[in-house]
């Protein structure tokens, strides 16, 4: 039997988003579910009830309905405790839950026996699950909508503007922390005209801070942070002394800042300190992003807009519901993605896959049982950096031949080979030559593991490396031009001496000249 | 100095050379890493010299040929343009064949150095075997310094029958190699042993004769690896394990880097030794289609309009580029796009040039820093945001039809996958196909744009047209 979606009203102040959209609703129909909208569910992001019913939706008259007659509820913000109290057994929850800040909450809903899937809990590093990534989405429009506040806030054009009545500079907008609300803030800002600037602790986002056209300003202090998952981590004394400068010298240069840094599980880190607003121009806007979590700046109070030393600084935590219309559309579309995940059958039936990392992450109750945490993912962590072993790049061997582990059919033959050819060696061969033949195949195998580490950009000075080493064969002339003849032996002596000048000479002209050109095509590396 | 500390002398020369390669896998550790292999050579030499087998007698002639050879090599370092290098290596290769040859002879004829039985048929099979490889190496590497410095052809020249020539030669050598191991007398020996390098030395011209010029690269490394095998086989027929070791790294060094540039291409070992592109290749070639739609040329100052206005460029240079000694223009552009924020990056093939490095021996000639060089691997994804893609003097390399054309001769060659970029100019002096022989439907493509004309005189061009 097809199971019912319940789409409720957001009751949290203030909040005008929606968990679904009626384009989405279609679509959930077509999955095979039939989707039940509280009245008046969608008025905040002027999606109406005609609208929902038109798509193929119920509109049902209270909030009751939906909370105990549906299987799957779709919720932005976390239930109340109201509202959790008339789920029934079974029903599977999906919306914001943050579990680690909300332990009472979870505690009722695993009381009622329900299934949890927490937007919030996305094992976001799962390439395979940035299409249901909700916090990048509404992150997204929270860089945004953050820079529409600051223009509105700021009493000037952002961009440059030569005008009848004279020339105007364009705004100098500094983004603190190039996330994913960072990007989307700094990419808003270019694209209204604004000089823009940013800083992230992770020096890895410089590329994409500069892809977006913006610039990116360094912190004068070595130190990288990555913290893991692709977020940030706290950073040294050294560092945090280095970055107030930074920060310092931005807030008197620019007009106005917008602040995004976070920590997972920390209070926001005070980037932007009183003396620090106190040095910027009258007029100047910030918008503090992390407001919710303490705020960047010290002046900033959660939720409001106040002038403090004539800058204007705005503390709301609701940038995604006042962009109600959009913020309800991609959190629609993550949540049908999830659906589809859910529900592959297109039966109208979801099955909560514990065994697929994605919805394992995201299930935080499963029928009543807490499962949050999630075990640590088994990902493949990003390299830190290009590893310096790189055994020959082998993505390509779709188009080259090489590559990969030979058949074992192949391998078999060669070991058969180099089994008979040591087998010979070894039955006719004198023990003297043996030694040698130890070393020979030893050496052989040190060069194979010494040379595949080569960096390809050095192949010409390793050649010329290896050819001033192969003039070791200068020893070879060496001891055959003047030997301590034992008594009695005669030798064409002036043959050989001249034979072994000439070799000498030869490889004189590799050893020296082969070091000396190395010598010169490795000082010209520099970066 | 006693054998033993001679002995450990050798063990500290042969770590240093280990370390010295080791170097090399950064840019970073590499100037250490050359100072490694000089240090190790000194004590090798040192230790040598100083050792039981030499006498004092011996010295003046020791450093008068060390002097003369010495200063010749140190001259030819200092003098040579970075767009010499692989003659430069391919002559020193040919010495390397040469010295083994000699001090095979010299070796054979002394006759303070006896064995019998089996200790002598491995000692007088080590000296034809170090002879021979030996001659190959020398004569090969002529044949190629003569290629790359235009002064012999560098179309493959093909004899009717080669491979059974080739065969012949074999069969003759092995021949005479038993004739050699069963000679009386040391007399008797030497004829056995001319004939032999004879026809080594003949081989060794053949086989880089019938190579063709943008096949280099392996031949290069090939003749690299051959070098390096003389001297461990020299190190048997002396009995000496350093050069046995460094005879055996230089050799597997080599071979190493053939094998990376035959992967380059996509080809394997024994078809690019057994003969160019120019063979099988020419007339596939002819049978594809011919590319659909039109040339588009460009003006040096159309192109530096697109540069201009791009965000992130890519230039990935060839052997043209190293021909018209544009290097160092095409630094200048890199800097003054950069200067201006614009991601400038380079994409190097493994075979751009006409040795493995090549494009970025040349690069950092001109000051380009090595970080914003990129390998092929490291970049071919990058095209696609990629808004202008700069080909300087490169064909085969960025050519579409190794992909998209299972029929043509260069079918699954991975190439720079310039045409995504949103524009690629292509600098070339002429439609003339590149030297697989393949038309290229780059040039056909929309959104590439033909610059025609000497790279260096129409990047001088471009530059002008950047600064004002």
């Amino acid at each position: 039997m097809a199971l019912t979606i319940g789409i409720a009203r957001e009751t949290y102040a203030g909040e005008k988003r929606v968990a679904t959209v009626p384009e989405v609703v279609e679509k959930l129909i077509k999955l095979g579910f039939s989707v039940s909208v509280e009245s008046g569910a969608g008025d905040g992001a002027n999606f109406f009830d005609e609208a929902y019913s038109a798509a193929g939706a119920r509109i049902a008259a209270s909030a009751a309905e939906i909370w105990s007659g549906s299987d799957i509820i779709f919720k932005v913000r976390a239930p109340t405790p109201d509202e959790v109290a008339q789920m029934k057994a079974g029903t599977t929850l999906i919306g914001f839950i943050w579990p680690a800040q909300t332990p009472e909450l979870m505690e009722q809903l695993a009381a009622r026996k329900v299934t949890v899937l927490a937007m919030d809990s996305l094992p976001r590093l799962l390439s395979r699950a940035q299409k249901m990534d909700a916090l990048t989405s509404m992150a997204s429009i929270t860089g945004y909508r953050a820079v529409i506040e600051a223009a509105n806030q700021f009493g000037r054009f952002l961009n440059g503007q030569v005008t009848a009545a004279g020339k105007i500079p364009p705004a100098k907008v500094f983004v603190a922390g190039a996330g994913v609300a960072g990007l989307a803030a700094l990419g808003t800002a270019v694209s209204l005209g604004a000089i823009v600037r940013a800083n992230d602790t992770r020096s890895e986002v410089a590329d994409q801070v500069k892809s977006m056209g913006a610039e990116f300003v360094k912190v004068d202090y070595e130190e990288e942070g990555s913290g893991g998952g692709g977020y940030a981590k706290v950073m040294s004394e050294g560092f945090q002394a280095a970055q107030r400068d930074m920060y310092a010298q931005q807030a008197k240069e620019v007009d106005i800042i917008i602040t995004t840094a976070l920590i997972p599980g920390k209070p926001a880190p005070r980037l932007i300190t009183a003396e620090m607003v106190r040095s910027m121009k009258p007029g100047s806007v910030i918008v503090d992003l992390a407001a919710e979590q303490g705020g960047n700046c010290e002046l900033t109070e959660p939720g409001k807009v106040v002038v403090k030393h004539g800058v204007t600084i705005v503390g709301y935590t609701d940038f995604p519901s006042r962009l109600s219309r959009q913020s309800s559309t991609l959190y629609a579309t993550n949540l049908l993605r999830l659906t589809e995940e859910l529900c592959k059958t297109k039966d109208g039936i979801i099955n909560v896959n514990m065994d697929d990392d994605a919805i394992r992450g995201l299930t935080v109750i499963k029928d009543g049982e807490i499962t949050w945490p999630p075990p640590p993912l088994k990902l493949p962590t990003p390299p830190a950096a290009k590893p310096a072993a790189a055994p020959m790049p082998e993505k390509k061997s779709a188009h080259g031949g090489g590559g990969g582990p030979k058949p074992a059919k192949t391998l078999a033959i060669l070991f058969g080979i180099g089994a008979v050819l040591f087998w010979l060696i070894g039955a006719a061969a004198p023990a003297a030559f043996l030694g040698h033949f130890t070393v020979f195949v030893l050496a052989c195998f040190i060069g194979y593991m010494v040379v595949w580490n080569v960096t390809p950009a050095l192949h010409t000075p390793l050649m010329s490396v290896t050819n001033a080493i192969s003039s070791i064969i200068a020893i070879g002339a060496l001891i055959q031009i003047a030997p301590p003849l034992p008594a009695g032996i005669e030798r064409p002596g002036f043959w050989i001496g001249f034979l072994a000048f000439v070799g000498l000479m030869l490889t004189a002209v590799n050893m020296f000249g082969g070091f000396a050109v190395t010598r010169r095509m490795l000082a010209m590396f520099r970066k | 100095m006693s054998p033993s500390l001679v002995t450990v002398s050798y063990i500290g020369a042969t770590i240093l050379f280990i370390l010295s390669l080791g170097g090399l896998s950064n840019p970073e550790t590499s100037r250490r890493g050359n100072v490694y292999g000089i240090i190790g050579m000194t004590i090798a030499v040192l230790a040598t010299v100083f050792g039981p087998r030499v006498t004092l007698g011996g010295l003046p002639l020791i450093i008068g040929a060390m002097a003369i050879g010495g200063s010749v090599g140190l001259y030819a370092a200092k003098k040579v343009q970075m767009t010499q290098m692989p003659e430069l290596v391919a002559a020193m290769h040919s010495l390397v064949g040469f010295a083994a040859c000699v001090v095979g002879f010299a070796s054979y004829i002394d006759t303070s150095i006896q064995f019998t039985g089996a200790e002598k048929t491995i000692h007088e099979m080590e000296i034809y075997i170090g002879i021979l490889i030996g001659a190959v190496t020398f004569s090969g590497s002529v044949i190629a310094f003569g290629k790359l410095s235009g002064k012999i052809n560098g179309k493959p020249l093909l004899l009717p029958a080669r491979h059974w020539i080739n065969l012949a030669g074999l069969l003759i050598v092995i021949y005479f190699g038993h004739q050699f191991l069963h000679a009386e007398t040391t007399a008797a020996g030497t004829f056995p042993l001319i004939v032999m390098t004879i026809i080594a030395l003949a081989f060794g011209v053949h086989m880089v004769m019938a190579i063709g010029g943008a096949d280099m690269p392996v031949v290069v490394s090939m003749l690299n690896s051959y070098s390096g095998w003389a001297a461990a086989a020299t190190g048997f027929m002396l009995s000496n394990d350093l050069l046995i070791v460094t005879g055996a790294l230089v050799g597997s060094s080599g071979a190493i880097l053939s094998y990376i540039m035959c992967r380059a291409m996509n080809r394997n070992f024994i078809s690019v030794i057994a003969g160019g592109f120019g063979t099988g290749g020419g007339q596939a070639a002819k049978t594809g289609e011919q590319p659909a739609g039109e040339v588009v040329s460009v003006s040096a100052a159309e192109t530096a309009e697109l540069l201009r206005e791009a965000k992130n460029v890519i230039i990935v240079p060839g052997y043209g580029m190293a021909v018209a000694q544009a290097q160092h223009t095409v630094y200048e552009i890199t800097q003054h796009l950069r200067q201006k924020g614009i991601n400038v990056r380079f994409g190097i093939h493994p075979v751009a040039g006409r040795m493995p490095g090549h494009m970025n021996v040349l690069l950092a000639e001109a000051k380009v820093p090595y970080d914003i060089v990129m390998e092929m691997d490291e970049i071919n994804e990058d095209f696609p945001e990629t808004d202008v893609a700069m080909v300087i003097g490169a064909n085969d390399i960025v050519n579409p039809a190794a992909q998209e054309d299972p029929t043509s001769p260069i079918a699954g060659m991975p190439v720079l996958e310039v045409w995504k970029a949103k524009t690629s100019i292509v600098m070339k002096r002429s439609m003339a196909s590149g030297y697989a022989g393949v038309d290229n439907p780059l040039f056909y493509k929309d959104n590439n744009r033909m610059l025609f004309g000497d790279a260096k005189k129409m990047l001088d061009e471009v530059l002008v047209a950047l600064m004002t």
